[in-house]
């Protein structure tokens, strides 16, 4: 083969992997976009048929058998008030689960064996929590079906996603700032109080957030747990009787009345905003607070 | 202490005959295993009390195995099984009943990358103050100003020493910075693990006169892979190859007139 016909070649297939990379990234753009368009049409079609109950009463009303008079006022004030709850334990048990399996404990099969069912447990049907937490907290405990019993039961359901993220919050300060610390004679305790805690903290604060908005948006272990779905009072006391948002959602949808179908939607948007206020809060935190090694 | 004990702990660098220094630290059979993977197969040393003393050798010969082995830092990674014995002001370090804390506070280190807090400059150089005293706002600030004066690092971060972060400062900055950090709690012995490899030649050249300034007060040791480095900086080299001792002895009669073979032929390059 001569010189010139060797780069004719050359050029062609030049051509042929410029081509391909062309494919590739329009590819790439297209599964954004596809993601992007979807979440588009939903939100769009939630917004139009929630219109006529995006108002103040959404908020203030309680459930009623009259749409127009209907609302989410326990629900929301029931999902916060779990949420808070909920993170009060959720919260420092995984952050200390995580500093002892990361910081603490020496590798060897117990450790082993606890990461692998913490991981395990991370990815068990929230179904079967409701079960658990009727069978324990509910039924054995003799809690009922109050605040304290869903919070608790939820604060299970998001405990090993808490282990694990703020595992990974720890894991992400290098080892050289622990021996730095080490080095000039701190303790173990020293070391985790004065420098991997605090550099973790923003990442553990993150993965938290995100966990409990989760769990925030869950429907299932509740309704397990016998959650009611007519609560027209606000709860007083965490023995009390309690709702949801998406449980009262969930009820809205199943009436016949289309009228709750709106109201349900309206529902849905607000499930989302606080979702969202979350999952902004989790950004803000990263953003505000990351320490750039 | 009896008398034998006192005769191995307090000794004198014996040199080809002739004694010419006072030990700061004796490094005795010391093995060091990385799980079932032998490091270190029984290294004798005497380092000499106020001067530097480098450790060279190729890569993964436990130079850095062996001076983190002297402070006890071995033992923070998992699976490190240390043997033999490091005789410091007439202490082994490694008996049950000595404290690591207290070991890592007397001898200080100083690692291969740079690695201040994400803290500001004071901060940086107050920790370990804190840690093992206490003292009030003045004599801290007195403190942490003499450790960075003593650092060479003041004058370029004095007026910015609480809101600067030690992140921000340049590399050979950052390593000026972790050894006031080191000295500010004066330890008696410092040990630097290849100080100068992530820095330019300007920073290395600092770092180097520092350490010149520092031996009149402190006895530092330092693993270097720069043999030109070894050579100008100090006065007493060991070269270790596969986990073992090959040659201890002054730096300038080490580099001319090599006793081992293989001392020789690292040392002329022809390996490593």
């Amino acid at each position: 083969m001569t010189a010139v016909a060797g780069e004719a070649v050359w050029r062609r297939r030049l051509e042929r992997r410029r081509l391909l990379a062309r494919v590739f990234l329009a590819s790439c753009q297209v599964a954004t976009l596809l993601g992007l368009l979807f979440l588009g049409l939903v939100l769009a079609d939630v917004v139009q048929d929630a219109a006529p109950y995006l108002r103040r009463e959404m908020v203030t009303h309680f459930p009623s058998r009259f749409p127009r008079q209907a609302g989410y006022a326990s629900a929301l004030v029931g999902t916060v008030y779990v949420a808070g709850l909920m993170s009060l334990v959720a919260f420092p048990l995984g952050v200390l689960a995580a500093v002892y399996l990361e910081e603490y404990a020496r590798p060897g099969r117990l450790t082993k064996l606890l990461e692998v069912n913490i991981a395990n447990l991370a990815a068990v049907p929230s179904v079967l929590y409701g079960l658990l937490g009727l069978g324990l907290f509910v039924e054995g405990l003799r809690m009922g079906k109050s605040v304290l019993a869903g919070a608790l039961t939820l604060s299970l359901l998001v405990l090993p996603l808490t282990i694990l993220s703020s595992r990974e919050a720890l894991r992400a300060v290098p080892l050289s700032i622990r021996e730095a610390a080490y080095a000039l004679g701190a303790t173990r305790w020293q070391v985790v109080r004065h420098h991997v805690l605090p550099y973790a903290a923003p990442g553990i604060l993150t993965g938290t957030i995100l966990s409990l908005s989760r769990a925030v948006g869950e429907t299932a272990p509740l309704i397990m747990l016998g959650a009611l779905q007519y609560v027209p009072f606000l709860p007083r006391n965490v023995w009390d009787y309690f709702t949801v948002l998406p449980i009262q959602i969930f009820n809205y949808v199943s009436l016949p009345n289309p009228e709750f179908h709106r109201l349900a939607a309206a529902g849905i948007l607000l499930l989302l905003a606080v979702l969202l206020a979350l999952n902004g809060a989790a950004i803000w935190l990263r953003n505000r607070w990351r320490v750039q090694w | 202490m009896d008398a034998a004990v006192e005769a191995r702990v307090r000794p004198e660098v014996v040199h080809r005959g002739v004694t010419v220094e006072a030990v700061a630290l004796r490094v005795e059979e010391l093995r060091v295993w990385y799980g079932n993977k032998p490091a270190l197969h029984g290294v004798t040393l005497d380092v000499p009390e106020r001067r530097i003393t480098a450790v060279i050798g190729p890569s993964g010969c436990g130079k850095s195995t062996l001076v983190r082995a002297i402070n006890r830092m071995n033992e923070l990674i998992p699976g490190v099984r240390t043997e033999g014995r490091v005789w410091f002001r007439g202490r082994n370090l490694y008996d049950p009943d000595v404290d690591p804390v207290e070991v890592r506070l007397r001898i200080g280190m100083v690692f291969q990358k740079p690695n201040p807090f994400p803290k500001s400059v004071y901060e940086n150089v107050a920790f370990g103050l804190r840690l093992h005293r206490r003292l009030s706002r003045r004599e801290l600030d007195e403190r942490v100003e003499w450790a960075l004066r003593r650092a060479a690092l003041w004058d370029e971060v004095k007026d910015d020493l609480h809101r600067k972060s030690g992140l921000e400062l340049s590399g050979g900055q950052q390593q000026r910075l972790c050894i006031a950090r080191a000295i500010a709690v004066e330890p008696e012995v410092l040990l630097l693990d290849e100080p100068c490899s992530a820095l330019d030649p300007v920073s290395t050249a600092r770092i180097e006169a520092l350490m010149e300034d520092l031996k009149r007060e402190y006895t530092l040791v330092i693993v270097t892979h720069n043999m030109q480095q070894a050579a100008r900086v100090s006065d007493f080299t060991a070269f270790l190859l596969d986990g073992e001792l090959v040659e201890f002895g002054a730096t300038e009669e080490l580099f001319t007139r090599p006793r081992d073979r293989r001392t020789e032929d690292y040392i002329t390059g022809r390996f490593g």
